[in-house]
């Protein structure tokens, strides 16, 4: 047998990898890389700190670096009224209806001409990530491929504003969305990716017992009885006092402690309401816990997810719902809502349930915790399930292979 | 000869599929139909075989996105059987493959007053996949070597060899059992049929891998494989 392990320098990001991926990932990624070694890729956004788009590209692009894809960030910067636009645009187009003005979309492409003059976008390969900076097609250098990068739901947009974003999707060389239901009809090709968790990020990586139990007490939870945990903001859509009513129906027969984790987004007015509901559901009840989580606490959640008997993520509508994967990653069956992509995560009876009422959560916990080698069982699988699905490791394969495929289709 | 050297060696290349969403989606069993019968063949392949890709460890509820989602999310478990229970490796072609979903389907159709719809609001969404084929210069000369070499290769190279090999390049053996046999392989045609059989067990990847690792061990040991 002969094999040419080229590149895997001692010390290299992708190499702390190998541990964590599926055996032979870091090879493959290797090999797949070679075919669009030195060609180089813009990513463009609208901001580098905060957000799901920023946090995976700040750990995807030094990663398809090492693989010799001479990757760049650019970030679209504007004015006030741009930003207001764009969060606008964000609610309109995953379905919350806004009032949008002829002002606010000429300010949106104004702020686009006069980012595409700022900006060097130059690169064989352009991925435009979600609306913000989507007009900048207009200024797509001859022979470039770009890629619309959707992360949000835009199955149920409000029509003017889709009507007026559509014209300028069209023109991409493809589009890439979350999970198949978040699409809408396009004349272009449109791509699945999912996205991932890093395995090595303060939110995943491996704890030892006693930082658990650090964190924990600092949190104010103890140890002493089975933890059912839900970590989600404190929206309808995540039913919180759904779960509550769970764990009332589980506490019959089962000790044990409820810790709903979270936070409100500041931009949700509806947060501080949803609140008061579960505050006013949970009652006095020592053993229902409410944790308002700054958005930075990746420590904590990741603590609280590998301190939790059975995780909850019993939404009632979800985007992708990636605390599914992290809670999968910690050996923990998750019991979550059947919508989204819960459904993607969760399989039924393998590495966890999907339910569609409180009594189904409760039902399908009070099975867990009866079945404790059951449980652990389940735990395992939904580990190897992320291992192979959900790791960041897959995400950059997904990415590697549009390029490649982009880039054939080109030659 | 089991501890022969091979005429060529054995190259193991692995494969990623690339998901294209199609936009068409069904919400019950009929327009299920409906779409199966005019969907690529791509995206017939996706849905029957790359479930092997995606649960490569284990076998999920049933072995082809069909049988599952008319389960799952049409409470239809008697279709979900009948589909179930088709075994991808039993067809060499896959056009033949989707007229045998169809029939079932239609069959079962044709008996119910009433058709089955996604009871959770969530739709069968039909994508196809492009693969993405990496040669991971890896060669096997001798069965020890392959042995080795399969044990620890990433397993989109055993999705690659076996399952790839059969119906999208019409190599139906796969391409194991066809270096194991071949003059200029091995030249172990009794290995070669045991290896070539072992995709029909209903296997996931992983099982599979396991399964030919073993028949390459008990071949080594009473070295007795022509």
């Amino acid at each position: 047998m002969s094999t040419v392990l080229d590149g895997a320098a001692v010390g290299s990001l992708l190499e702390q990898y190998r541990e964590v991926a599926p055996q032979g990932t870091v090879d493959f990624l290797r090999r797949l890389a070679r075919q669009v070694a030195g060609i180089r890729m813009l990513n463009v956004n609208s901001t580098r700190q905060g957000g799901g788009v920023a946090e995976i590209l700040q750990r995807l692009l030094p990663l398809l670096d090492e693989l010799e894809v001479k990757t760049r960030w650019e970030v679209v910067t504007g004015s006030e009224v741009f930003y207001k636009t764009t969060k606008s645009f964000h609610n309109a187009l995953q379905g919350t209806k806004q009032r949008i003005t002829a002002e606010m979309y000429e300010a949106y492409l104004e702020c686009n001409r006069e980012n595409a003059k700022r900006l060097n976008l130059d690169a064989e390969v352009t991925m435009i990530h979600d609306p913000q900076p989507a007009a900048l097609i207009h200024s797509r250098p001859q022979g470039a491929k770009w890629i619309w990068r959707c992360h949000i739901d835009l199955s149920v947009p409000q029509p003017a504003v889709w009507q007026f974003l559509r014209p300028y999707v069209v023109r991409y060389d493809a589009a890439v969305f979350s999970l198949p239901r978040f699409a809408q009809r396009l004349p272009i090709p449109q791509f699945l990716v999912h996205p991932s968790i890093d395995p090595l990020s303060d939110k995943n990586r491996e704890l030892t017992a006693e930082e658990v139990d650090r964190i924990l007490h600092g949190l104010g939870v103890p140890r002493d009885k089975p933890i059912i945990l839900q970590v989600s903001r404190f929206d309808r859509f995540k039913d919180p006092v759904g779960v509550v009513e769970a764990y009332r129906l589980i506490k019959k027969s089962h000790d044990c402690r409820l810790v709903l984790a979270g936070g409100t987004a500041t931009d949700d007015p509806e947060g501080a309401e949803v609140l008061a509901e579960v505050q006013e559901a949970a009652g006095a009840d020592p053993d229902v816990h409410l944790l308002l989580l700054p958005p930075t606490a990746n420590l904590e959640i990741n603590a609280l997810q590998r301190a939790a008997t059975v995780v909850f993520q019993k939404s009632t509508r979800e985007g992708f719902g990636l605390t599914v994967a992290e809670a999968m990653w910690k050996g923990k069956p998750v019991i979550g809502g059947a919508t989204g992509g819960i459904m993607v995560q969760v399989i039924p009876g393998e590495t966890g349930y999907t339910v569609s009422s409180p009594e189904g959560a409760a039902f399908y916990t009070k099975r867990l915790l009866n079945e404790p080698d059951r449980m652990a069982a389940m735990g395992r699988q939904a580990k190897e399930y992320v291992r192979h699905r959900f790791l960041i490791t897959r995400h950059l394969q997904d990415y590697l292979a549009l390029i490649i495929h982009l880039c054939r289709g080109a030659q | 000869m089991i501890g022969s050297r091979a005429k060529q060696p054995f190259r193991f290349a692995s494969c990623m599929e690339l998901r294209e969403i199609l936009g068409k989606r069904a919400l019950d069993e009929a327009r299920l139909l409906e779409i199966i019968e005019e969907a690529p063949a791509d995206s017939i392949y996706y849905h029957t075989h790359s479930c092997y890709l995606r649960h490569p460890y284990s076998q999920g509820l049933y072995p082809n996105d069909f049988a599952t989602w008319v389960a799952l999310q049409g409470q239809d478990s008697v279709l979900g059987e009948r589909l179930g229970i088709l075994d991808p490796f039993e067809f060499d072609d896959i056009e033949r493959f989707r007229v045998s979903i169809l029939t079932i389907i239609a069959d079962h159709l044709s008996r119910l007053g009433t058709v089955p719809r996604s009871t959770t609001g969530e739709p069968f969404e039909f994508v196809r996949s492009h693969v993405i084929e990496a040669d991971l210069d890896l060669q096997a000369w001798t069965l020890r070597e392959f042995r080795e070499a399969l044990a620890h290769v990433e397993v989109g190279a055993v999705y690659n060899h076996v399952c790839e090999a059969r119906l999208r390049k019409g190599r139906l053996s796969g391409d194991f059992a066809d270096w194991l046999s071949a003059e200029d392989g091995l030249g172990l045609p009794d290995l070669a049929t045991q290896v070539a059989k072992v995709g029909r067990l209903g296997l996931s990847l992983e099982g599979m891998r396991a399964r030919i690792v073993r028949l390459c061990d008990r071949a080594m040991s009473t070295g007795s494989s022509r």
